[in-house]
């Protein structure tokens, strides 16, 4: 390989190891032990309050849903979750969040039109996703500035 | 007909792309292809099945159950078709759904006076569109003004049908006032948002040779064209519907229909762009965003403001949906345009760079609606199975489709959207240095990529924490 190559070649090496070190690497976040957690969430058209949980991998997770004005319910993406329950009593459920990562709380009971947006937010762990996306986007910047050689 | 000036200009742009053929293929040439689209058959069959599903679709829309999700036209415009419309035909055919699409036929076939024979004698009026409204600017006003409605427009199927009805009379009115396809050119808020990211579909109507059409003095295929293009003067494929009408008025088999390379109607420093494409470009971003936050976000009382048509929360709403397209998001961009003036060194008069450099923009909106798409729809493809198990809301079960298992979709749906997410701001920062490359002359062109560039990343940034954050 000539100089010249080498020189061409090279960033766009350091960016694709670097790329690959943001994917890979794993996130320098202390891990919790486990532990129980209990949420009360209550739901009305077409909000959960709170929306949002934020738990640690491995916590024992217990959900009440405790509907205020129509029937409600709450299922989790990627988790055997599905809540339904009348105003005035409370549906719970208990799971281990041995998944990581960030799921969409759903409405499962339609309670009106936008019943198919309600939603909210189960954060198991760091958000990995968003922040391994965001490492790739500034290496795509990067990589969009380096000098060209022709 | 496009003046001497501009003629000239596009015999030079389309002899400076010298060997453009070379990453073409012209489907046109294909021997079992060819009969296909030269005749009007196909398309005539397609958009007169797809007229029947929309006069279905409305009466479903007024007719059927009050509540969205249980709604066939719900279903079938905003989930199926939308998700079509975002994914597959844009992305792959640009335009591609406008030479389908049923909402203009009945105008056309009042203006044509037949259904099949194209534009020989127009009825109406025949007025050409009025300068001064001319270019994007009608067509931002529709998509913002869908913003606002959007919550009610996607949720109720008497607002959903009543929405196309008023677009199919529209396009009735105006093809009896103006002459060609001036609804669907000026008007229509889809078309507006097809028009600009058809500039990175993999698809164009071309000339094959500007000598044959400099040569050609009746210009029929400008003649037939129901969109008004004059294909040697195309600079891009913006506003071209697809329609073939060229290739079948073209008496020397000059025109070819070719796949191309993605975005290669991108990146053209030279060429001139105007405000109100930029313009779109942002409301696109914009909306992109708004759309994401009530939608897909978590915050409630967002989506009942969103809902509440009229009420004081919905005018909080509409403020701060006017206020991201109208104000943050142009100022933003009107400052990453100044920054690369200075930074390049160029001597251009700000509107005009930040008309240039809002092409960068295309890829990271059209990819941004993508991912918004498979938040906003792939977890409720179970309702299209649904919907097409019992079409008429009787209680039908037909066999297979209500039992359709889609769960998997919302396992890939995090990491597909990111994914989506990220090769559309690639493709934009390889546009943002492209254009910044060349603009200037003595200066860095990394330095004058920059702003623009980081617009861009901030702009990811966001959606990908209301995405997938």
């Amino acid at each position: 390989m000539t100089k010249t190559s080498l020189h061409a070649v090279l960033p766009w090496l350091v960016l694709a190891l670097l790329a690959a070190l943001v994917l890979l690497l794993p996130l320098p976040v202390a891990a919790a032990a486990p532990r129980a957690r209990r949420f009360r969430i209550e739901a009305s058209q077409f909000a959960y309050s709170p929306a949002v949980l934020r738990v640690n991998p491995g916590d024992q997770v217990t959900i009440e849903l405790a509907p205020q004005d129509v029937v409600h319910g709450l299922s989790i993406d990627s988790y055997p979750v599905d809540l339904q329950a009348d105003p005035g009593q409370v549906a719970s459920l208990t799971f281990t969040a041995d998944r990581p990562g960030v799921f969409k709380l759903r409405c499962s009971v339609t309670c009106g039109n936008m019943h198919p947006f309600m939603t909210g937010k189960l954060q198991v762990g760091p958000p990995t996703l968003l922040w391994r996306s965001l490492g790739l986007a500034l290496v795509a910047l990067a990589a969009a500035l380096l000098p060209r050689f022709k | 007909m496009k003046g001497v000036a501009e003629f000239d200009l596009a015999m030079r742009s389309a002899d400076a792309r010298r060997g453009w053929r070379a990453r073409r293929f012209d489907l046109a040439a294909l021997p079992w292809l060819r009969p296909f689209i030269e005749s009007r058959w196909p398309l005539f069959v397609t958009r007169s099945l797809a007229l029947a599903g929309l006069v279905f679709t409305i009466l479903a829309g007024l007719l059927g159950p009050r509540v969205g999700s249980h709604n066939f036209a719900i279903i079938l415009v905003w989930i199926a078709w939308w998700t079509a419309l975002k994914l597959v035909f844009i992305p792959l055919g640009g335009r591609s759904w406008c030479s389908v699409c049923p909402l203009p036929m009945p105008g056309e076939w009042l203006q044509q006076g037949n259904l099949l024979g194209g534009l020989q004698k127009p009825h109406g009026l025949g007025l050409r569109w009025p300068k001064k409204l001319r270019g994007a600017w009608l067509q931002s006003g529709a998509f913002l003004l869908i913003g606002l409605f959007s919550a009610v427009t996607l949720t109720d199927g008497r607002v959903t049908a009543w929405v196309l009805l008023a677009l199919i009379l529209a396009s009735v009115g105006l093809s009896l006032v103006f002459e060609r396809r001036a609804f669907c050119r000026y008007v229509c808020p889809i078309g507006g948002f097809t028009g600009p990211y058809a500039r990175f579909a993999p698809v164009e109507v071309r000339v094959k040779s500007s000598s044959v059409c400099a040569a050609h003095s009746e210009k029929t295929c400008y003649q037939a064209c129901p969109w008004g293009q004059y294909p040697l003067a195309m600079r891009d494929s913006a506003q071209c519907g697809l329609c073939m009408e060229c290739l079948r008025a073209c008496p020397s088999d000059n025109i070819a229909l070719s796949l191309r390379p993605f975005g290669s109607d991108l990146g053209a420093a030279h060429q001139p762009r105007g405000l109100d494409e930029a313009f779109l470009a942002l409301v696109m971003l914009g909306s992109a965003l708004a759309f994401s936050a009530v939608f897909t976000g978590p915050w409630g009382w967002l989506k009942s403001a969103a809902y509440q048509v009229g009420s004081l929360p919905w005018l909080g709403y509409s403020a701060g949906f006017l206020a991201l397209n109208l104000l943050l998001l142009p100022g933003l961009f009107a400052a990453a345009a100044w920054l690369h003036r200075r930074l390049s060194g160029s001597p251009a008069q700000l509107g005009k760079i930040f008309a240039q450099q809002a092409q960068a923009l295309y890829p990271l909106g059209l990819f941004t609606w993508m991912a918004f798409t498979v938040s906003f729809a792939f977890p409720k493809f179970y309702l299209v199975a649904e919907m097409l198990a019992d079409p008429l809301g009787l209680g039908w079960e037909l066999p297979g489709l209500a039992a359709l298992d889609f769960g998997w979709l919302q396992q890939v749906g995090p990491g597909l959207q990111a994914a989506i997410l990220l090769a559309g701001l690639a493709i934009s920062l390889r546009l943002a240095r492209q254009l910044a490359q060349a603009s200037v002359t003595n200066r860095s062109p990394v330095l004058a990529a920059l702003p623009v560039s980081l617009f861009c990343v901030v702009y990811t940034g966001w959606v990908l924490w209301m995405l997938v954050g």
